[in-house]
């Protein structure tokens, strides 16, 4: 064919009349190989999405499975099929009030989040987890024995050092106590910033205040360790050495979650709920 | 070392004489990372076979199109590619195996067995003879994987596969797992061993070689 070929014996189309080393066949082999590449993973990624999802799902039921059964008492109560259940609400964040007539089974507060009707954008000021917008609603999962609450587990999200960390939250009946802290989906740094699923990191957390006696949010991871003697000991837990970020990313999304733009409003009617008896009970 | 022809000679050379973990001392860090149960070494071997034999078809296929310049870049975005893949189809269908994996999936890439062969091999070669090396080194690689799974496995918790085979004395049986064999350092003690003795088994072989060979040509010489 052409007499131009420079060390370049066999090949296709027009890239064989370029040198073998021009710039231009650099650029223009690159560009295909990253077509290729793109098109091959786009094209795996949302093929394999829907299995993805469901084990999403399947990994949200056991952490929420694992709350409940590492709660003292609760585990039995409802195996024995008594009046306690294990029951998933959706919740209107901005008045606190749950609306028993949406059905929480086709409600996905990741979609809702993005769309125009059912999301709000959060303001930049308030937004500590770093989402920039939350759904106007939020599933809420609660334990309740004879009209009583037992447990409280509350979905929490927000942005770590290079991904968005999503979990629950475990609150007792004082509203106060956090039960547990759990993450089912993140994307941290492994050995560091993963640290955060690591069973023994988060076993810390049982028992913290997340309030202080005013009511105001306390509740921090720390800088390295905690000193027990410290007086706010009591709201703060162990840093994770090397993950300074996520660390505070794990304070802002709870500070976020349980603040006014969060579960504020929930919180406090549920307080404003209990009976006054409840209330002694608890101080 | 016998230096044969044809597809069969290529993946034993892959598998036992130029075995990636042994002879070459490739790939040692997942190695060391994956092999504690035969389950995970298993999931470890089929993800980087399946990586080597697509990078090295492709990458053999655009072997006279690319470069110099921007070869080594164009080899590992494919590379890459291929993990990413294969990264997607391990957690959306075996969702627990690849948590236990976690990042050693993503660290296929940065795994030198599989440049090693792109650059060395199908920069090279043609797209039939890259799949046969590539198919060879990845068998290579998962036979050490599986040893040493294998052993790490049976010694640490008396079980193969999850499936008890030594009778454990917390169960009335005589074998107390041995704890170490959990834990990393024992499969760097491992794989120390199965180099050393695949070495020197090589080193045997190819003294005879020398002799068989010497011995034949003073004969000749004398004839």
């Amino acid at each position: 064919m052409s007499d131009d070929v420079d060390r370049a014996p066999k090949g296709w189309i027009g890239l064989r009349r370029l040198p073998r080393e021009s710039d231009l066949r650099a650029v223009l082999v690159s560009l295909i190989v990253c077509l290729f590449c793109s098109a091959a993973i786009s094209f795996t990624v949302s093929l394999v999405r829907p299995y993805k999802e469901a084990n999403r799902a399947r990994e949200q039921r056991a952490r929420i499975e694992q709350i409940v059964r590492s709660t003292p008492g609760l585990a039995e109560l409802i195996d024995t099929g008594g009046d306690a259940q294990l029951e998933v609400q959706v919740v209107d964040l901005e008045t606190g009030r749950f609306l028993p007539d949406v059905d929480p089974g086709g409600f996905d507060p990741v979609t809702a989040a993005r769309d125009p009707e059912q999301g709000i954008a959060i303001p930049p000021e308030a937004d500590l987890a770093g989402l920039g917008r939350r759904a106007r609603w939020a599933l809420v999962y609660r334990v309740q024995e004879r009209g009583r609450l037992r447990l409280l587990v509350l979905p929490v999200e927000g942005k770590g050092y290079v991904s968005i960390m999503r979990g629950y939250l475990a609150l007792e009946p004082d509203l106060r106590t956090i039960r547990a802290l759990s993450f089912y989906e993140h994307a941290e740094t492994p050995g560091l910033g993963s640290e955060i699923e690591n069973p023994a990191w988060l076993a810390q957390w049982p028992g913290k205040q997340a309030f202080d006696a005013a009511g105001e949010i306390r509740i921090a991871v720390a800088r390295g360790r905690v000193d027990p003697g410290a007086p706010e000991a009591l709201h703060r837990v162990d840093g994770i050495s090397g993950a300074t970020r996520t660390g505070v990313g794990v304070t802002q999304l709870l500070h976020f979650w349980l603040g006014p733009q969060g579960y504020g409003p929930l919180l406090a009617r549920l307080a404003e709920e209990r009976a006054p008896g409840d209330r002694e009970d608890s101080r | 070392m016998s230096e044969g022809h044809g597809p069969r000679a290529a993946i034993a050379r892959g598998v036992l004489a130029e075995n990636p973990i042994t002879f070459q001392i490739l790939g040692i860090c997942s190695a060391l990372a994956v092999t504690r149960t035969v389950e995970t070494a298993l999931a470890m071997s089929i993800s980087v076979i399946a990586v080597l034999l697509g990078s090295s078809a492709t990458i053999s296929l655009i072997r006279n199109e690319v470069p110099r310049s921007v070869r080594l870049i164009v080899q590992i975005t494919l590379i890459s590619t291929f993990v990413i893949i294969v990264d997607q189809i391990l957690q959306a269908f075996f969702w627990e195996l690849s948590r236990e994996l976690s990042v050693f999936v993503g660290l296929i890439i940065t795994n030198c067995l599989i440049l090693g062969r792109a650059e060395t091999f199908a920069m090279r070669n043609g797209v039939g003879a890259s799949l046969v090396d590539a198919l060879g080194n990845g068998m290579g690689y998962g036979l050490v994987l599986l040893v040493v799974g294998a052993t790490r496995e049976l010694l640490g918790t008396g079980r193969l596969l999850g499936i008890e085979v030594l009778p454990l004395v917390e169960r009335g049986g005589w074998f107390e797992p041995i704890g170490l064999m959990l834990k990393p350092p024992s499969a760097f003690f491992l794989i120390g061993g199965l180099v050393w003795a695949s070495r020197s088994f090589a080193l045997r072989a190819a003294r005879q070689e020398d002799a068989v060979a010497t011995s034949t040509s003073l004969v000749e010489d004398r004839a």
